[in-house]
Formats: C-alpha cells, sequence, structure tokens
C-alpha cells in the first residue's frame, strides 16, 4: 500500500507572530518556518505503519513557494520516500490545495491519505475534509489512534467530551490529532539520505486547476491586549477580590 | 433566500454550543432554517423548534443519524442545499468535522470559526492561534461557516414552536460506520458551558495532584481543564486541554494553576471575564493578562482556596 502524506510549511509554532503595520497579514520575511505540527504528526504515522509492514511507500506533498522543498527533505529524512512539490507563490486557499491533492491521487492511487487537522497559520481546519468530500473518500479526523483492518480502518477520534471510533472503507483521509504519536528527529545518516531522495517539481497548471482564491483579506490587525491587573497576596484577599470585586463566585 | 443551521443535541438537550452560535445567523438578515438529527428526539425537536429567530425545523428522523457521521450528513445536507444560501455550524468537533466536507461539495471556500459577521459576504476569524484577527470576504454565491460559539450569547428557547419538517434522505452513503464513543465522564460542568473554569499546567507534576483542582472545582461548581504541557505530560486526557488545538472557552472566572501561559494556551482562554493566575514564577507570561495574579506554591495555596470557598 501507498501512503500519501500533505505537509504545509508554516511559521514555526514557537516564534511570536507580528502583524504587519499596514493590516495585510503577518509578517513572515526573515522568520523562521518550520513543517506544521499537525502533518510531523501525520508523516511520523505513515512511516510507523511503513516499519509495521502495513505500507511500501510514502509519498509526501507540500504545496507553496520554493522553500517548501526544505519541508519536504525534512519529511523525507524523518523517513519517507519521495515527495512531490507543487509551486505555487501566491496565498492558496484550503479548497484548491484539495483540488491539486485530489488530482495527485487520481494519480498516485495511495491506499491511505494522513494530513493534519489543521495548519497552525490559517487555523482552517479544512484540507482534509474538502479532499474527501472530492474524492468521496470516508474521513477519519482528528485521529489519536488508527489501526488497519483488511480493507478498512478503524479510527479513534478526538471529540468534544470524549472519544468516538469509526471505521471507514480504505481508501481513507485520516487527520491527525495531537496524540496519534510523538514525531521523531531525523538522524543525521538520514538527513543525509533524504538528499538523494527524489522530489518531483509541478505547478497546478500541471493539473489543470484554477487556484483564483475565493477569499478576500480584507485587513488584519492585532487583538486587543488585555491588561495586566494586581497581584494580590494570599488566598483570602484573592478570595475577597472575587466575590466583592468581580463578584463572580 | 435562507440559511441553514445545523443543530447538535445530546441527552435530550440542544447542545449549548448549538445555541449559542445560532445567535450569528441573525446577523445574515436571512431566514433561518435548523436541521437537526436522530430519531426519538421528539422533546429536543420542540426545545430546537422554540430557538428565537429559527423559522423552520428540517428533522432528518433516520436511525442511521442518531450518530453524527460527516458522510451521511453531508449528503443529507446536499440533497437540499439548492434552498439555502447559507450554511453553519457550531465549531465543534462535529461542526469541523461536517462542513468542510459540505464546502467541498459545494464547490465553495468555507470560512472557519467566525467570531463575528461584518456584513453578509465578510466576516470576521482568528488566525494564528488567535494572535492575529482577520477580516474576510467571500466572493462563493453559497457561504458554509462555522461559528465559534463563545464569541456569542445563547438564543432564547420561548418562542412558540415553529413548524417542523421530518425528511428521511435517501442514498445514504454507506463508506463509514459508527463504532462507539467513550465520553469521559465527570460531575462537573463541560469545559465549554462552565461558567467557572480551574484549569492545571506542567506546575501539577502529575495527574493525582488534579484531584487538589477537582476539589475547588466541586466548591466553585466548576470544570476542570488543563494546559496543553499537562495533556503531553500525560497528567490528564486531551479532552481537558484548554488553547488552540483543544478547547476554547470564555467563563465568566478562569483559574489558571501552575501554568506558566504558552502562546498556545492564552488563545484558548483569554476571552475569559476574570481571569486569575496561581503560579510560583513571577515572570509567568500568564500574569500579564490576569485580573488577579497570586504569587505562591500551589499546593500550599490550593488547599487554602478550597477551605476558603
Amino acid at each position: 500500500m501507498k501512503i500519501l502524506v500533505p505537509i504545509k510549511r508554516v511559521i514555526d509554532p514557537y516564534v511570536s507572530i507580528r502583524v504587519k503595520s499596514d493590516n495585510t497579514g503577518v509578517e513572515t520575511d526573515n522568520v523562521k518556518m518550520s513543517m506544521n505540527p499537525f502533518c510531523e504528526i501525520a508523516v511520523e504515522e505513515a512511516i510507523r505503519l511503513k516499519e509495521a509492514g502495513k505500507a511500501e511507500e510514502i509519498v509526501i506533498v507540500s504545496v507553496g513557494n520554493q522553500s517548501c522543498q526544505e519541508t519536504i527533505r525534512t519529511a523525507l529524512a524523518m523517513g519517507a520516500d519521495r515527495g512531490i512539490h507543487v509551486l505555487i507563490d501566491q496565498t492558496v486557499e484550503p479548497l484548491s490545495i484539495a483540488k491539486i491533492l485530489s488530482k495527485i491521487i487520481d494519480e498516485e492511487k495511495p491506499g491511505l491519505v494522513i494530513s493534519g487537522k489543521q495548519a497552525i497559520d490559517g487555523d482552517n481546519n479544512q484540507t482534509g475534509q474538502m479532499l474527501a468530500a472530492l474524492t468521496d473518500m470516508p474521513q477519519g479526523t482528528f485521529a489519536s489512534k488508527i489501526e488497519i483492518d483488511g480493507d478498512k480502518i478503524q479510527v479513534t477520534r478526538e471529540i468534544d467530551g470524549g472519544l468516538q471510533t469509526v471505521k471507514l472503507n480504505m481508501p481513507a483521509i485520516i487527520t491527525t490529532d495531537l496524540r496519534l504519536n510523538e514525531p521523531r528527529y531525523a538522524s543525521l545518516p538520514n538527513i543525509m539520505k533524504a538528499k538523494k531522495k527524489p522530489i518531483d517539481q509541478k505547478t497546478p497548471d500541471d493539473y489543470g486547476i484554477d487556484i483564483t482564491p475565493r477569499l478576500k483579506t480584507l485587513k488584519v490587525i492585532e487583538p486587543p491586549k488585555r491588561q495586566a491587573g494586581i497581584k494580590v497576596e494570599n488566598i483570602s484577599e484573592l478570595v475577597e477580590k472575587l466575590k466583592n470585586e468581580a463578584g463572580v463566585i | 433566500m435562507t440559511t441553514l443551521f445545523f443543530i447538535e443535541h445530546a441527552n435530550g438537550k440542544v447542545s449549548d454550543q448549538s445555541l449559542k452560535a445560532i445567535s450569528a445567523t441573525r446577523d445574515l438578515g436571512e431566514e433561518v432554517h435548523g436541521m437537526i438529527a436522530g430519531t426519538a428526539i421528539d422533546s429536543v425537536v420542540e426545545e430546537a423548534s422554540k430557538i428565537s429567530g429559527v423559522s423552520k425545523i428540517i428533522h432528518i428522523e433516520n436511525d442511521e443519524y442518531n450518530n453524527i457521521l460527516a458522510e451521511k450528513l453531508t449528503s443529507a445536507i446536499i440533497n437540499i442545499s439548492d434552498n439555502y444560501n447559507y450554511f453553519c455550524a457550531a465549531a465543534t468537533t462535529t461542526g469541523k468535522n461536517v462542513m468542510p466536507r459540505v464546502a467541498a461539495k459545494l464547490d465553495v471556500s468555507q470560512i472557519s470559526e467566525i467570531i463575528g459577521v461584518e456584513s453578509n459576504d465578510t466576516f470576521i476569524r482568528t488566525i494564528y492561534a488567535g494572535n492575529a484577527i482577520a477580516t474576510v470576504q467571500s466572493s462563493d454565491a453559497k457561504k458554509v461557516l462555522t461559528i465559534r460559539p463563545t464569541a456569542y450569547k445563547v438564543a432564547d428557547t420561548s418562542d412558540t414552536g415553529c413548524e417542523v419538517e421530518k425528511i428521511n434522505p435517501e442514498n445514504i452513503p454507506n463508506i463509514s460506520e459508527y463504532i462507539s464513543e467513550e465520553l469521559t465522564k465527570s460531575d462537573r460542568p463541560e469545559l465549554t458551558s462552565a461558567k467557572i473554569i480551574i484549569s492545571g499546567g506542567r506546575g501539577m507534576q502529575n495527574g493525582e495532584n488534579f484531584e487538589l483542582l477537582d476539589k475547588v472545582a466541586a466548591k466553585l461548581g466548576a470544570a476542570v481543564g488543563a494546559s496543553r504541557a499537562a495533556v503531553d505530560a500525560g497528567f490528564v486526557p486531551n479532552d481537558y486541554q484548554v488553547g488552540q488545538t483543544g478547547k476554547v472557552v470564555a467563563p465568566e472566572l478562569y483559574i489558571a494553576v501552575g501554568i506558566s501561559g504558552a502562546i498556545q494556551h492564552l488563545a484558548g482562554m483569554k476571552d475569559s471575564k476574570v481571569i486569575v493566575a496561581i503560579n510560583k514564577d513571577e515572570e509567568a507570561p500568564i500574569f500579564d493578562i490576569a485580573d488577579y495574579g497570586l504569587v505562591a506554591d500551589l499546593f500550599q495555596v490550593l488547599p487554602e482556596l478550597e477551605g476558603a470557598i
């Protein structure tokens, strides 16, 4: 079985976000970029399935500018086999990404697609579900455990209030939640090996996809700052303030 | 045209999350129909029919919809999609699971987790874990929105009941199957609807120590939450998690105990009305947003807090 893992390059999660002074977006120049954390979990899960003999090949896909190749290399160094980079310089919406991925699925015919549940930049949480819609595949979103059982896959999902288990026909789309696994670091020998692994470069035109955005960002602003309040000396002062000043208990 | 809002329910009641999120639909300026799914839910359907501003309830009365699967619900929504120009749901795990599938089937870009409606095509939402707020305009004819419940107040449910239309979808997809649900049992209110939340972070040191929070929570009628650090460390299950990758909450009172205040945690709770921080590190960033800060050893002050309320 082949596993397709779409990944996204985003601002590193530990970098503080700065809104541009002209309110057109968020500053990305000279900012450290990384693989989206949920995508790392997706890559890791695919590698574990391969190590367990459930998959033969892991194909990484990333849609974005030239630097995405670095992020694909990171996934290859973790243990994926080859990459597909779809070069786009402009902002691209989840719907367009899902359309491109659905064409890649037509060509590659993976048995399973594993992606992150959301990217930590746009916080959209859409691409996996949209891809499932476009390919008419079932979706196991926010997965904390997956188990392949013949031609079906059992997925434990993180839902509000607990866990839900569903069984899906394969091929299926899985999106990862935090507890699915802990991603590995690439070892130095594997980083060296990854340099020789192939990355195909494509464009949206190769797939005949119109990526014209449907949404226009009118402005991006900083959230209102919350002012620090006061320090209290002890619990009795705290309880007194909460009762009499804030009136919340 | 008309807005279709998917109403969730559990334990014989319309979910609070849906009652909050549906309040956003009145700003769209269209008639609102509520969709509700499941069998033997007469009292829930009646409650839903009395939601202020809702002029019709579409009730999918079919056993296959007692547990919501994205594949089946999407198909039911698409079947009647010609009648609607807005498709909305609360940004719960169900709404997040289903609505993008609906959007892609309609060939439109979804606008996720809106916190405000500026006009009938322009919406406000947070990006980068709440570190920036974007105003987004949609050019799609049909619009698919998920709505962050904490941004809205619970809708009134005391209208006289509206019309209820029962539908029974045909050609239900059979590519996914519900197996089971394991809901965390607790006598406490749910995190997302609690008026008071007390959360623990890495400073709690282990899962057993969360009992200290439980005891305070019992006295306050509060829910217990946790930071991602505490979840990652295995102290408590993931459904305790408050933050960008967990639940977004906005209670009247949020008490953060042993939580340093990482960006990702603040994104999930900074809209709380009153924030209390208890931490022994006086430099902890959580104090920058707390209304009341107490620099102290949590193991000493939590029992005191329990005793004082």
